[in-house]
């Protein structure tokens, strides 16, 4: 029987990375370069952000210049396509396991809004409650409410309503959508969804059955009344790079049904508090930081329990210098502060020991909390309508404008 | 019909919050403590005042009365017993007076959790609550749930202090209060619950009774459905461990819908807008607006909105001359900040440029996020416009 990808992965690399599983080998730090070989994506290099930069006349996003978004599949495609003049459209989703949501849930969606904005192009968000609920084991109800709670956690996000479409499995599958899945799921044998995700004989049918419904968003034709006529139509997904597997069997299956390959971009994951190596953990609020989370609340945690990689003493910090590989609050600062020469600054004073651990935390407390405080502002706008009128299915006429 | 009635007085110990003796759901006013002797001359005072009725801050005319009550209950052919006990402080002392009646006793606590969302637990006398566990089930982290304060008592229950009771869910003010049922009055032969008072205030007197009804759980279910309630009986000992992959399994309890009561005290947050809808009165709002007034500086932009916009019943608007505002606001803000006599000396001619480009980069990511909100609730105006129009008939 073939070995599964849990298997081959932890025997060749020590490391696991799939759709439910991250853990680095030995309890180190993930190796992202292996993670490209071993997945088959590529790299995302500066050639390509320079690209992105000319051809949107804006400067690339944080996430590009940082490389938190540092793998992709064909996403030189999408752009030669835009340069001739053809669109593409975003898809990107949400499980929405947890009512509260925390930075790193944040990040594709910080993502995506700029690739929108960017390119001036149409989004799709789908909510899996239905994955959650299978998974998860919650009730169908419990999942549908956390969905719509999500999508308002979303919408603050900043997306913009005449160009998005938000629904959630539940209330989505069905006609043109559902005649997709029946397709994808035509063309993957039982072995092998066994082989990419890893079922076991134990396992539910629900499980078994669902790779199809992340997997048909990726065609242009599961949304008739966005997309008609369009067939030809591509999509760009930015995801976490451990969704790689849900979509390495659609760009499988999609010439086999008569569509394009969905491109993808990727991201690494977002550390927890406690470093690299800690778990971020929704029964550990001080793991992550949330968006409900008052200033107090940040500054405690990132003055608490951030990991530092300064030295123990002032005096120690002075002679040696810290240690920017282990240390968190630069990290966070790399996800978060929008100014290069900022950044560099910092890291060039903190790593040679003329800046303390403690300003380096003050300076990301006032970028996480103006972050927080923006988002709980928009989060606040958000009504019941809105989030109706986000999730309603009507044409989008000028997706494209 | 029965009727137990003790006439020895135990010895009322001064009540404490941190109580030893489980809590039987009876508050007992500060105000009157231990020995016998003040204790009469106090039931003399109790009793005259009880018969004005109109000791407390709250009047209870609005909500159902007892009888309202039981004549309910008759209609839809539910049997009850009644039965009388004095009050008392503990469950212990109130098994002493009506435990021979056999099982079902209940304890009835009334929680509130940091989000103003109400709660009543109703448990049989012998099962443990443990607030950090419920809390933790529910979702609300550790240490989100505490006992609702003594004006939450009258303003949403309607009831005296000591008489929290499912019942009470009949009042239109507590329509958004969850209900969680110990699954052990599913197999008590009947569950004694409080009706409900007209009484405000109940004093520790050996004369003064509280009623009580004994019925079956599968009654107790039918009054619920009757109220739009729908009955559901938990597990109220267990502790399920809540992390990443096991959610809270209560989770859906949680009232979408939560109460603005005016306290003070509490750390309310400006992102309460939407919930504010449920809100009818126009005192429970000013007292809203003059508690967001005093919140520090950096949010007064916040608060001066957040007033405005509840007016609204359907929720927030796309204001122009509002949302204008805030910008030119913001954006004099940054200007007058920049304009010392410092950057006067250093830039000089240069001045106005140099402020041009600061205001460009610093304020344009937040403009555009506050324009995109406007734009969204705009389009969400014409959206619901939209699906509620009319069409002309067309024949």
């Amino acid at each position: 029987m073939e070995k599964t990808e849990v298997e081959e992965q932890t025997k060749d690399e020590g490391q696991v990375v799939t759709p439910w599983q991250v853990a680095a080998k030995d309890s180190g730090k993930i190796d992202y370069d292996k993670l490209i070989d071993q997945f088959g994506c590529q790299r995302l290099d500066q050639f390509l952000i320079d690209r992105v930069h000319r051809l949107t006349s804006r400067p690339p996003h944080v996430f590009l210049r940082r490389g938190v978004f540092f793998a992709h599949r064909d996403f030189n495609d999408i752009l030669d396509a835009y340069e001739r003049g053809e669109k593409f459209y975003l898809y990107t989703g949400r499980g929405p396991s947890s009512e509260s949501l925390h930075l790193g849930h944040l990040i594709p969606f910080m993502f995506t809004k700029y690739l929108q904005d960017a390119f001036k192009v149409p989004l799709v968000i789908q909510l899996t409650d239905d994955e959650k609920c299978m998974w998860k084991n919650l009730s169908v109800e419990e999942c549908e409410r956390l969905a719509r709670e999500n999508a308002k956690d979303i919408i603050a996000c900043g997306f913009d309503i005449t160009r998005t479409f938000i629904f959630s499995d539940f209330d989505y599958v069905g006609g043109a959508f559902y005649k997709n899945m029946v397709r994808v799921a035509k063309c993957v044998t039982y072995n092998k969804a066994v082989g990419i995700f890893g079922f076991t004989g134990e396992d539910h049918i629900g499980k078994v059955s669902f790779p199809p419904v992340q997997a048909v968003p990726s065609f242009p034709s599961s949304f008739p009344h966005l997309f008609s006529g369009k067939d030809n139509l591509r999509c760009l997904i930015p995801c976490a790079i451990d969704q790689d597997p849900y979509f390495r069997m659609t760009r499988d299956v999609a010439p086999r049904i008569g569509y394009n390959k969905p491109a993808l971009i990727e991201s690494s994951f977002f550390p927890a508090l406690q470093g690299e190596t800690g778990k971020m953990s929704a029964s550990d609020p001080n793991s992550a930081i949330y968006v409900t989370d008052s200033v107090t609340d940040i500054t405690n945690k990132i003055n608490r329990y951030a990991f530092s990689g300064g030295q123990d003493s002032k005096a120690k910090q002075i002679l040696y210098g810290a240690n920017l590989e282990v240390d968190i609050p630069i990290k966070y600062l790399n996800f978060f502060l929008e100014d290069d020469e900022e950044l560099e600054h910092i890291k060039k004073e903190y790593g040679s020991g003329r800046m303390l651990t403690g300003q380096v935390k003050e300076r990301l407390i006032k970028v996480l909390t103006e972050l927080v405080e923006r988002h709980r502002r928009a989060r606040a706008a958000v009504t019941d309508e809105m989030v109706d009128a986000f999730m309603a299915v009507r044409p989008l006429p000028n997706m494209f404008n | 019909m029965g009727q137990t009635y003790r006439a020895s007085v135990r010895s009322i110990e001064k009540f404490s919050r941190s109580r030893k003796g489980r809590p039987s759901g009876f508050y007992v006013p500060k105000l009157f403590s231990v020995s016998p002797k003040p204790f009469f001359l106090s039931y003399l005072f109790g009793f005259s005042v009880l018969l004005f009725a109109s000791h407390s801050k709250t009047q209870l005319n609005m909500g159902v009365t007892k009888d309202q009550l039981l004549s309910r209950l008759q209609e839809l052919q539910i049997d009850y017993s009644k039965f009388e006990h004095p009050v008392v402080l503990t469950v212990e002392a109130q098994a002493e007076h009506v435990g021979d009646l056999g099982g079902g006793l209940s304890k009835n606590l009334f929680l509130k959790d940091k989000k103003s969302r109400f709660y009543i637990v109703s448990v049989l006398a012998d099962t443990k609550v443990d607030l950090k566990v419920l809390s933790a089930r529910l979702g609300l982290g550790k240490g989100g749930l505490r006992m609702a304060p003594e004006e939450a008592l009258g303003e949403i229950l309607q009831v005296p202090l000591g008489c929290v009771t499912p019942f009470a869910l009949v009042n239109e003010s507590a329509r958004h209060v969850s209900l969680l049922l110990d699954q052990g009055f599913k197999s008590q032969e009947r569950c004694f619950f409080h009706p409900l008072s007209n009484d405000v205030t109940i004093f520790p007197d050996p004369t003064y009774l509280l009623l009580l009804l004994a019925l079956k759980a599968s009654d107790l279910d039918k009054f619920l459905k009757s109220i739009g309630r729908d009955p559901a009986y938990v597990d109220l000992e267990a502790n399920p461990s809540v992390g990443k992959d096991q959610p809270p399994d209560l989770a859906s309890f949680v009232p979408s819908g939560s109460i603005a009561i005016p306290d003070p005290t509490e750390n309310s947050t400006p992102s309460k807008g939407p919930s504010e809808k449920s809100v009818a009165s126009t005192d429970i709002k000013s007292t809203k607006i003059t508690a967001n007034a005093s919140k520090p500086s950096s949010r007064a932009q916040n608060a001066k909105d957040k007033p405005v916009k509840d007016v609204n019943p359907s929720g927030l608007t796309a204001n122009v001359e509002r949302f204008v505002e805030e910008i030119l606001d913001k954006t004099s803000a940054l200007l007058l900040s920049q304009i010392t006599e410092e950057t006067i000396k250093q830039h000089g001619a240069q001045l106005g440029t140099v402020l041009s480009n600061s205001i460009k980069s610093c304020l344009s990511s937040e403009l555009n996020s506050t324009t995109m909100t406007f734009k969204n609730t705009a389009y969400t105006e014409g959206f619901h416009a939209g699906i509620h129009h009319h069409p002309k008939p067309k024949y």
